[in-house]
This record gives C-alpha cells, sequence and structure tokens, in this order.
C-alpha cells in the first residue's frame, strides 16, 4: 500500500448538529486522477474542504503520504502540498493574474517562480495573454483557468479540484479537462476531483467514487461506472446534453 | 449633428425655465425646513425666563442660498458636467501621463522639504508659527496616523474603528515614562512603538476569528477602554488632568530647545529666540516619520507579507488554502500598523507638551478613518491628499474671517467644521465612490507597471 497518496477512512463531519458526511471512505494512489461525482447536497464539496481541514472530521482519519493530518489546521495541510481549486474558484479579485499566481507559490517564497509560472503559461497561454489583468475582471473560464494555475504554483503532490467545471461553457469545460490530463500524464501528477459533470469527470479519471446523502454507494473505474445502468440513469442520462 | 444641436437649443430656454422653477421649489422646500430651526431662537433671560428670539434675516439667507444654488446647479453646473463627460468619452485614452502626475510624490515630498524655509521668507520667523504648525505639522501626523492605520484597514482589510488607542499607548507611553525616568525621546521612540505593536498584538488575539462588522464593534470598544483606563487610573495617568510638562525633543542629544539649557540651539547659532525653530525640528521630524511609514508601506507590499495581507483582505479562506497562516498575517498587519499609531502618538506628546484623555476620543478614530477611506484604501498618495483637505480645510475655516460679515459677528466657522467635513465625504463618496486613489497599483509585473482601474469591482469589496 506504499503508492497510497490520501486514505479517508470513516469520516464523519458535522455542520452543528447536522451530519454532512456519514462515514466515508477514499483513497487516491500516487499518478491517479480520481473523482467523486454525485447530486447537490450530497457532501462532495464536506469531503474536500475536510481534507482540507475547514471543517474537521468529528470521528475517521484523513492519512496523506503516512502522516495524519485530521486535526492540522488548513495552512498546514496546505503546506503538506495538498493544493486545492475551490468551489467558486476563490481567485483574488483585485490582484492582477501575475499576482495571484504569485500568491500561489507563498510556500516556497517564489524560489521556482519564474520556471513555474512559464510551464503555467504553456498550459494556460490565455493567462499569459492577460497577466497584467485584474483576477476579477476575467471571464468564468479563465478564472477557473487561474485557479487551477494558482494551485499548481504550489508544486502539489495532490491537487483538490471542485467543480472546475461550474458554470462554464462545454467547450472550455473541455480545454480544461485535457489541460488536467495533460498534466497527469506528463508529471504523474495525483488528482481528486469533485465534479457535476459526470460524463465529463468519468472519461477523465482512472477511478471514481458515487455519492450519496453523505456516504460512498458506488466506486469503481471510470469506464465501469459510465458503463452501470443506475449510474447511467442517475447521472448521465437526464443530465448530458 | 444638426439635430442634435437643435435640440441643444429648444433645450436651453427650457433649461432656463426648469432651473428656476426647481430654484423656486428649493427655496420653499429650505424655507419650510428651516424656518423653525433657524429663523426662531430661544434664549433664556437672566430672569430665567424662555425668550423667543426671530432671526428672520439669518432665515432669509438659508432661503436664498439654497434656491440660487439648485438653480445655478441645474441652470448651469449640470450641463456642464453632461458636456464634459462627453467631451472625455469622445476624446481617445490618453497613453501618457502628464510629467506633474507621474511624478506627484517626488515633488510633493521636495515641496514639503523646502516649506518650512519659504514659510520663514515670507512670514517671518514668529508669522511662520501658524503655518508650520497648525498647518504643516498638524496635517503630517494625521497623514502619518492615516498611513499607518492604512496598513491595517486598507491592506489587510481588517475594519478597525479603534486605531486612536495605539495613538494614545504611544503618547502616554512617552509622557509617562520621560516624566518618571528622564527619558530621551529618541529612546521612548522606538519604546513607544514597540508598547502599541504589542497592545495592537494583544488586541489582536481576542478578534482573530471575527470580521467586518463584528470586529468593527470590538475595536471600537476597545478604543474606549483604553481612554477609559486612562480616565480613571488616577494614580499613573493623573485621569482627566492628563499630564503636563513633558519634556521636549533635541537634535539628537546635540541641540536642545530649552530656553535655559547651556546647547540651546537658537543660542548655539547666534539666533534671535524664538519658538519657532523647535516648531520646524518637529516639522522635520514628522515628515521623516511619515516618509518612513510610507517607505516600510511600500515595502511590505512588495514582501511576501504584504502580499499576503492584501490576499486575506480579498479571500480569507483562499489564503488558509494556499499555505498562508492567517492567524500571524493578521497580527502582524494589526501590530506594525499600531507601532506607526504608537510613533504618531509618542511625537504628538512631544509636541504638545501636555497629553489627556480627550485627545483620543472616538471622534479621532472616525476622522483617520475617514481620511482612510476618501483617500482610496491602500493608496498612499489618495491618503495623503485627503488628509491634507480634510485637516487642512478644518485650519482653513479658522481663517475665513471674512464669513462674519455675512452671517454676523457671533459666527464662528469652527463650529461648522463637522457639518463641512460630511458635506465633503458625501461629495467625494458621490464622484468618486472608492476614494481619490480608486485604483490598486501591481506590485509584480513582468514588463511594465500598469495601474489597475478601480471601477471594474464593487465598492466596499477590496
Amino acid at each position: 500500500m506504499s503508492d497510497t497518496l490520501l486514505s479517508v477512512q470513516g469520516v464523519q463531519t458535522y455542520y452543528g448538529n447536522i451530519r454532512a458526511l456519514a462515514g466515508v471512505d477514499v483513497e487516491v494512489k500516487k499518478g491517479e486522477i480520481v473523482s467523486l461525482i454525485g447530486a447537490n447536497g450530497a457532501g462532495k464539496s464536506t469531503l474536500m474542504m475536510t481534507i482540507c481541514g475547514s471543517p474537521q472530521a468529528r470521528t475517521g482519519t484523513v492519512t496523506f503520504d503516512g502522516e495524519d493530518i485530521t486535526r492540522l489546521p488548513t495552512h498546514l495541510i496546505a503546506r503538506r502540498r495538498i493544493a486545492q481549486s475551490p468551489e467558486g474558484r476563490r481567485i483574488f479579485p483585485r490582484m492582477t493574474v501575475y499576482e495571484n499566481l504569485q500568491m500561489g507559490a507563498s510556500l516556497d517564497n517564489l524560489k521556482y517562480f519564474n520556471e513555474d509560472v512559464e510551464k503555467i503559461f504553456t498550459l494556460f497561454p490565455r493567462l499569459k495573454e492577460r497577466q497584467g489583468q485584474r483576477g476579477g475582471t476575467l471571464s468564468g473560464g479563465e478564472q477557473q483557468m487561474l485557479s487551477i494555475g494558482r494551485a499548481l504554483m504550489a508544486r502539489p503532490k495532490l491537487l483538490l479540484l471542485d467543480e472546475p467545471s461550474l458554470g462554464l461553457a462545454p467547450l472550455i469545460v473541455k480545454g480544461i479537462f485535457d489541460a488536467i490530463k495533460k498534466l497527469n500524464q506528463n508529471e504523474g501528477l495525483t488528482v481528486f476531483l469533485v465534479e457535476q459533470n459526470a460524463f465529463a469527470a468519468l472519461k477523465l479519471s482512472d477511478r471514481a467514487y458515487v455519492m450519496v446523502n453523505g456516504q460512498v454507494t458506488m466506486s469503481g473505474s471510470g469506464k465501469e461506472l459510465l458503463a452501470n445502468p443506475e449510474v447511467r440513469a442517475a447521472y448521465l442520462e437526464g443530465g448530458r446534453h | 449633428m444638426s439635430n442634435i444641436s437643435n435640440t441643444h437649443e429648444r433645450a436651453g430656454g427650457n433649461l432656463t425655465a426648469q432651473a428656476l422653477r426647481e430654484g423656486l421649489f428649493a427655496g420653499l422646500v429650505a424655507l419650510g425646513l428651516f424656518v423653525l430651526f433657524v429663523g426662531l431662537e430661544t434664549t433664556q433671560n437672566i430672569r430665567n425666563e424662555l425668550v423667543l428670539n426671530q432671526r428672520w434675516g439669518l432665515l432669509a439667507i438659508f432661503v436664498i442660498v439654497a434656491a440660487v444654488g439648485r438653480f445655478l446647479s441645474v441652470a448651469y453646473l449640470r450641463p456642464w458636467a453632461a458636456a464634459r463627460k462627453a467631451a472625455a468619452a469622445a476624446k481617445p485614452v490618453e497613453g501618457e501621463e502628464s510629467f506633474f502626475k507621474r511624478n506627484f510624490s517626488k515633488i510633493a515630498i521636495v515641496a514639503l522639504i523646502f516649506y518650512p524655509p519659504i514659510m520663514v521668507m515670507l512670514f517671518g520667523v514668529q508669522g511662520s508659527l501658524k503655518w508650520v504648525d497648525n498647518f504643516g505639522i498638524q496635517i503630517l501626523i494625521y497623514v502619518m496616523l492615516a498611513w499607518g492605520l492604512n496598513i491595517v484597514v486598507g491592506l489587510a482589510g481588517l475594519l478597525d474603528l479603534g486605531y486612536v488607542a495605539f495613538y494614545a499607548v504611544g503618547a502616554y507611553s512617552y509622557a509617562l515614562l520621560s516624566q518618571q525616568f528622564g527619558f530621551s525621546f529618541w529612546i521612548l521612540l522606538p519604546l513607544a512603538g514597540i508598547l502599541a505593536a504589542f497592545w495592537g498584538m494583544i488586541l489582536g488575539f481576542p478578534v482573530l476569528r471575527l470580521k467586518g462588522d463584528y470586529l468593527a464593534i470590538v475595536t471600537l470598544a476597545f478604543g474606549e477602554i483604553i481612554r477609559l483606563v486612562l480616565i480613571n487610573w488616577t494614580e499613573v495617568t493623573r485621569g482627566t488632568f492628563g499630564v503636563s510638562g513633558i519634556p521636549k525633543a533635541s537634535v539628537f542629544g546635540i541641540w536642545s530647545f530649552d530656553v535655559s539649557a547651556p546647547n540651546n540651539f537658537a543660542k548655539a547659532f547666534d539666533l534671535p529666540m524664538s519658538s519657532a525653530y523647535y516648531k520646524i525640528f518637529l516639522f522635520y521630524l514628522i515628515l521623516a516619520l511619515a516618509l518612513l511609514t510610507a517607505y516600510v508601506t511600500i515595502r511590505l507590499r512588495r514582501m511576501p507579507i504584504g502580499r499576503a495581507w492584501e490576499a486575506l483582505r480579498e479571500d480569507e479562506i483562499a489564503c488558509r488554502s494556499l499555505g498562508i497562516n492567517t492567524v500571524t498575517t493578521k497580527l502582524t498587519a494589526f501590530s506594525i500598523g499600531a507601532m506607526f499609531g504608537g510613533f504618531a502618538g509618542s511625537f504628538f506628546a512631544v509636541r504638545q507638551g501636555f497629553v489627556s484623555p480627550e485627545s483620543f476620543v472616538f471622534l479621532e478614530s472616525a476622522i483617520i478613518l475617514a481620511i482612510v477611506v476618501l483617500g482610496g484604501m491602500g493608496s498612499l498618495v489618495g491618503i495623503a491628499v485627503a488628509a491634507a483637505v480634510m485637516v487642512g480645510g478644518t485650519e482653513l475655516l479658522r481663517e475665513m474671517t471674512f464669513l462674519k460679515q455675512i452671517f454676523g459677528p457671533d459666527f464662528t466657522p469652527e463650529l461648522y467644521r463637522m457639518l463641512i467635513f460630511g458635506l465633503a465625504m458625501v461629495t467625494v463618496m458621490v464622484w468618486k465612490p472608492r476614494g481619490f486613489v480608486g485604483s490598486r497599483e501591481p506590485t509584480a509585473f513582468l514588463r511594465e507597471r500598469k495601474a489597475v482601474s478601480g471601477s471594474f469591482t464593487k465598492e466596499g469589496h477590496g
């Protein structure tokens, strides 16, 4: 099991008295793209936030690279090189694209900045064109690219992506997913992805989990789940356009 | 084109009629509003009876000002503003800023350095006192305070309504320590800054989890607590009587400004005795302190901690997900902002020679915050301009004796200070909702530096 990067075991998370996660087990191996699909309110984003320690799990453990990170504060979890592109992108709107990328490199104090920023600009050429522009003035797709780019600046071992396709046109979603695929194949980046857009996510992923009401109900390879009639009925037929 | 100009001409006649109508209406509204407030006044005479005074003349002035103002605004000001807007829209965007605009801060610093000698030349040694002290030093103190608060409010986005507490800590640190232990100004200046920074951290710890409105209320309370402690801890602070006889600062101990001292500044240079030299020295001192604040702010903005402050202002959750420790980031913002408040406070004590809790009321915090907001949060130049306009403007009011000829000999323009202050704030916020300088200069850029316009983000959101 030495190739397990992230393992979530029996995690329960509460918002006050409301249980959002009812004992979740998820595992991400090194070099994999794993996705988590499910309906609104299933607890996908909560699981993502629990991995980052905000809110912290009430029971269960989150282990990253052999270390228990369940009770660490968020910024220390981030320093273990878990980078997140949060839901709603959360870029810094008054800072320029360039400055946003700098913020992503805070961990290493800009040591690898020049090298990494070129990499981001080749991955997302649009960001290079817009580097002097303020984050808040970018389009939705560009903001998502910036959010992912900023997360990559931290040289992550694990990249968490929360709904990267949210509110974006299909063509742009394809561009972003292609970029994720490229990162995974060329650099061996491990990606854990939360998505509503089940079809695109399952096509991209090595493995996937389906979440309903705070519990994982199904898991398997992306292809298996794509072929699974239950999954098709619940997440694909109605939702695919 | 001819069509448009025709409608303009036709509108011209209508406009005057409309302006007359609206002016008349505004006069009537003013009459209705002020007839009881201004037209009638109740006073008590010697026998303690209530007497009704009639002030129809003053009422007439109010009504005329309202009516004429409305008429002028509708007939001339609005068409002029509309024409200017149209002209600005038609003109292509200028690529080059003027020389003056580009080098504004350098020109301003040079002008400030030569300010005291010019005033001495113009008004004589004694006559320059008013201009150097009342205007120069007074404005620069507020510039420095506002720049200090700017670190907390403008950069880190933590709304602090009790900033004056740190000003008080600095002032009392100097006042008490210099009297009790006889330390000199140059030892106590950094010490006052450190003490204020310490108190900034003390305030920072309990409010770490608070944001926005909640934070504002707690900091407001903190400011009041410090003031009440100063009033009530009479054995140490002498309560409302304040601490007087605070020693003057010296020029690094080389020359003194005490009249009796052998190394008196005026004696050393064979100059006639005057308090103006001390004030000029203080002017340069506060100028240096203010520039130090600006320099540190500019440097910090380019360092990771400064960038973390700005990121914190925009999105705390994103900050934490990038591995930034928000606790230490907030605490450093509070304590560095407080440190400059402490420096300004010890300077205040040295300048007045007297401190009392009355100088550190909530109104001071509000004025400093108003200057930061008016100037444009985060913009050093804008804040300096706002401080000059606000503080210098209220000082100028004292000079406007000609107003007495209009409003009668009892009229004291200073009393209208807050009214005008408020009016100015409303005007600026209507015209420039993000303050005088609403744009934020990026600290990182590849090839060229380009100011980023403020007009695309919502007000109050960074």
